[in-house]
């Protein structure tokens, strides 16, 4: 029987992590929580807009209304990446070798190991960013289309065109898809591999009652989960195709309460789904079998992550009530 | 222990006026009086702007065309990002106000809070604010048709910088403004300077208080009409019919006494409005036909706003429109002796009267 262990906050959670065994929930206020033996925080912005894992030296990188980004530790000391006086920094992503991504207004910045900085511009507001698995290569969500940037060379970028806003992009982990969430409710993808102009080269995922605002790939990315419906809807990926001509599958389905977050399992075929009224089941993808990690609580899930064991998942949610969830119990 | 009451929406209120008009001295006016009240501002770029205690957000103008086949709706991207964020720490503020650059289309702006589900799940439209400079209206209107939406969009309008014309330019200006949209309120300022009430909290998109604030709306094709003068108005409300007005091809013998076509002094206005009267309605017949009409004729309707008698239904309904959104509900019960009749103006261009009155005609319950 899972257990829950809460840590209430004041207010919107932005985002969860473990690093290095350690619960962190970072506050839209800008203070970033962590249970460390005991509960203990730092106030890192005045105002916290972005947040994203480094995953490689298990770090939290932050955007804020100051204009900051931050990179946090998991003892809790933070560092200074970069600073735009009076900009929001809205988007925050963790590239290979140390570098960042970060965007305000219409340009991508990288900031490279050695403290160099290369900027992107866009024509439109930058919506998203994210960072290619293999190889130094961004790339920004915008309207109509994605912009993918090598960030080692000044060549011309390659444009990704789809019609309408897209407000955030991800790579799929072995670098063959590309997925973007759109101001419309719907996902779009490319397939990177495709000839360009082929046909299945684009893949349009519709169907959605809400705008959708949480992704996550399962291990290994053979599958793509999703908020925005009364169910998570998770489309399969292991085919060269992607989810063309597929139906998606739908996890979790409750009556009338949206899905508003997806965190899949590190290593098994399980999607942690949280909803509007704060409950949070997991559902297998092989037999929809769900187990309640949960019960309804105080605001909608914002946010979660499981720890590289999978065996805590950590939770944030719109009014403040987190915890971590041992699912062993 | 929790608060589980759905929080109340943040009102959101929108500047808009060219370059000059006066759109940083009422901003600074708003930030600096003493009322009590936090506001959140979202600009498109820091100007003179006051920023030690307030909440301000640069915010560039993003116009985004939603994929769903229709020209007409957008929205403005950059504000669904800048109101998430802001709403996710919502005890800073008591209301938002989006300042417009100078050649903005007022519609996106206010599309966005009847078309993104987030932000209209959390803000609500108060009143789009247009500052209008007096001394320039006629040089604007000649070379710009955003200058013409501005004021056709507008739910109040500010003639500013009323001390840089003659009282008889002035006239001329309020007489124009008003032909390009007889529902405003109209005040006239000079340096911006206004009691904060007329501006701020006007729940102008709001149906329940919209019409309840302004007795006489709808009413402006009666020559009575003193709700939207300025403190200093004196001017009559003569017509100067002797125009040749080729660009309105009405005509003026069908029987109603409409004058709120009335041809502007100055020539280069396309925005008209329409004001339909009739009796009590069918409402089998009326929103078929407010759905055609805004499907069909959207792109070309700004503003629509009108009260419906329903046959045999005791409350006002009351109705709202931007370009295809229309928005309804009812508003309260009929008034012992109130004149059960059903008014709908539209604001707009290239929209054809004929038709509008006589099918709007067409969908009382006795037709």
């Amino acid at each position: 029987m899972p257990t829950v262990a809460p840590l209430d906050l004041e207010g919107h959670v932005v985002g969860v992590t473990f690093l290095k065994g350690i619960p962190f929930f970072a506050e839209a206020t800008g203070a970033i929580h962590r249970l460390d033996l005991g509960h203990k925080t730092t106030e890192v912005h005045e105002g916290l807009l972005s947040l994203v894992v480094d995953e490689a030296n298990e770090t939290l990188l932050t955007g804020g209304e100051d204009g900051k980004v931050m990179r946090t530790a998991a003892d809790g000391t933070t560092t200074l990446v970069a600073e735009a006086p009076r900009k929001w920094i809205a988007q925050v992503a963790a590239g290979p070798q140390g570098s960042v991504g970060y965007a305000y207004g219409k340009t991508t910045h990288v900031r490279l190991a050695d403290g160099k900085t290369k900027e992107f511009a866009e024509e439109r507001t930058v919506e998203g960013i994210a960072f290619a698995p293999k190889g130094l290569r961004v790339a920004a969500a915008r309207y109509n289309g994605v912009s993918m940037h090598w960030v080692g060379t000044s060549g011309q970028p390659i444009d990704l065109d789809w019609k309408g806003a897209h407000t955030g992009v991800t790579f799929s982990p072995d670098g063959r898809f590309l997925v973007t969430t759109m101001q419309e409710n719907a996902l779009h993808g490319w397939k990177l591999d495709a000839k360009p102009g082929a046909e299945a080269r684009h893949m349009r995922m519709t169907g959605y009652p809400a705008k959708v605002k949480s992704l996550s790939w399962s291990a290994k990315g053979k599958w793509l989960a999703s908020s925005g419906a009364p169910a998570a809807i998770v489309w399969p990926f292991q085919g060269k195709d992607g989810p063309m001509g597929k139906a998606p599958l739908e996890l979790g389905t409750r009556a009338d309460i949206m899905v508003t977050s997806v965190a899949c399992h590190p290593a098994e075929d399980i999607v942690a789904i949280g909803y509007q009224d704060g409950m949070i089941l997991a559902a297998r993808f092989a037999d929809s079998k769900e187990v309640l990690l949960r019960r309804p609580g105080k605001g909608a899930v914002t946010a979660m992550a499981w720890s590289k064991d999978g065996r805590q998942l950590v939770f944030g949610s719109a009014e403040g009530d987190c915890g971590v969830v041992d699912i062993a119990g | 222990m929790t608060e589980t009451s759905p929080q109340k929406p943040i009102p959101v209120t929108v500047l808009t006026g060219y370059l000059g008009a006066g759109k940083t001295t009422l901003l600074n006016r708003i930030l600096t009086e003493n009322h009590g009240r936090k506001y959140a501002v979202i600009v498109n770029e820091f100007g003179e702007i006051g920023i030690d205690n307030d909440l301000i957000v640069e915010s560039d103008e993003e116009i985004y065309e939603m994929n769903n086949g229709c020209v007409c709706c957008t929205v403005r991207g950059d504000l669904i990002r800048v109101v998430e964020g802001l709403m996710r720490r919502p005890g800073r503020f008591d209301a938002i106000i989006v300042e417009t650059t100078g050649l903005a289309d007022p519609v996106p702006v206010a599309q966005t809070f009847f078309m993104d589900d987030d932000v209209r799940a959390k803000t609500e439209l108060d009143a789009v604010v247009a500052l209008v400079d007096a001394k320039h209206l006629p040089l604007r209107l000649k070379d710009s048709r955003e200058a013409e939406d501005q004021i056709a969009f507008a739910d109040v309008v500010l003639l500013n910088k009323t001390d840089l014309v003659s009282p008889e330019e002035l006239e001329r200006i309020e007489a124009t403004v008003r032909v390009i949209n007889p529902s405003a309120r109209i005040y006239r300022t000079q340096r911006s300077e206004i009691d904060l009430t007329k501006v701020l909290d006007q729940g102008a998109f709001n149906l329940e208080r919209a019409l309840e604030n302004d007795p006489h709306f709808l009413d402006q094709d009666d020559h009575e009409h003193d709700h939207t003068c300025g403190p200093d108005c004196g001017h009559d409300h003569h017509h100067h019919h002797d125009h040749d007005h080729h660009h309105h091809d009405h005509d003026h013998d069908h029987g109603h006494h409409h004058h709120d076509h009335a041809p502007s002094p100055i020539h280069d206005v396309t925005v008209q409005s329409i004001s339909l009267r009739g009796g009590e309605m069918n409402p089998d017949r009326f929103f078929p036909w407010i759905q055609k009409i805004t499907q069909t004729d959207g792109p070309n309707i700004l503003r629509l706003k009108g009260i419906i008698a329903f046959a045999g239904d005791a409350e006002r309904y009351v109705v709202q429109g931007v370009h295809m959104i229309i928005e309804g509900d009812h508003q309260r019960a009929w008034k012992e002796g109130e004149k059960r009749e059903s008014r709908l103006v539209f604001i707009g261009r290239d929209l054809d009267r004929e038709k509008l009155e006589r099918t709007f005609k067409a969908c009382e319950a006795s037709a």
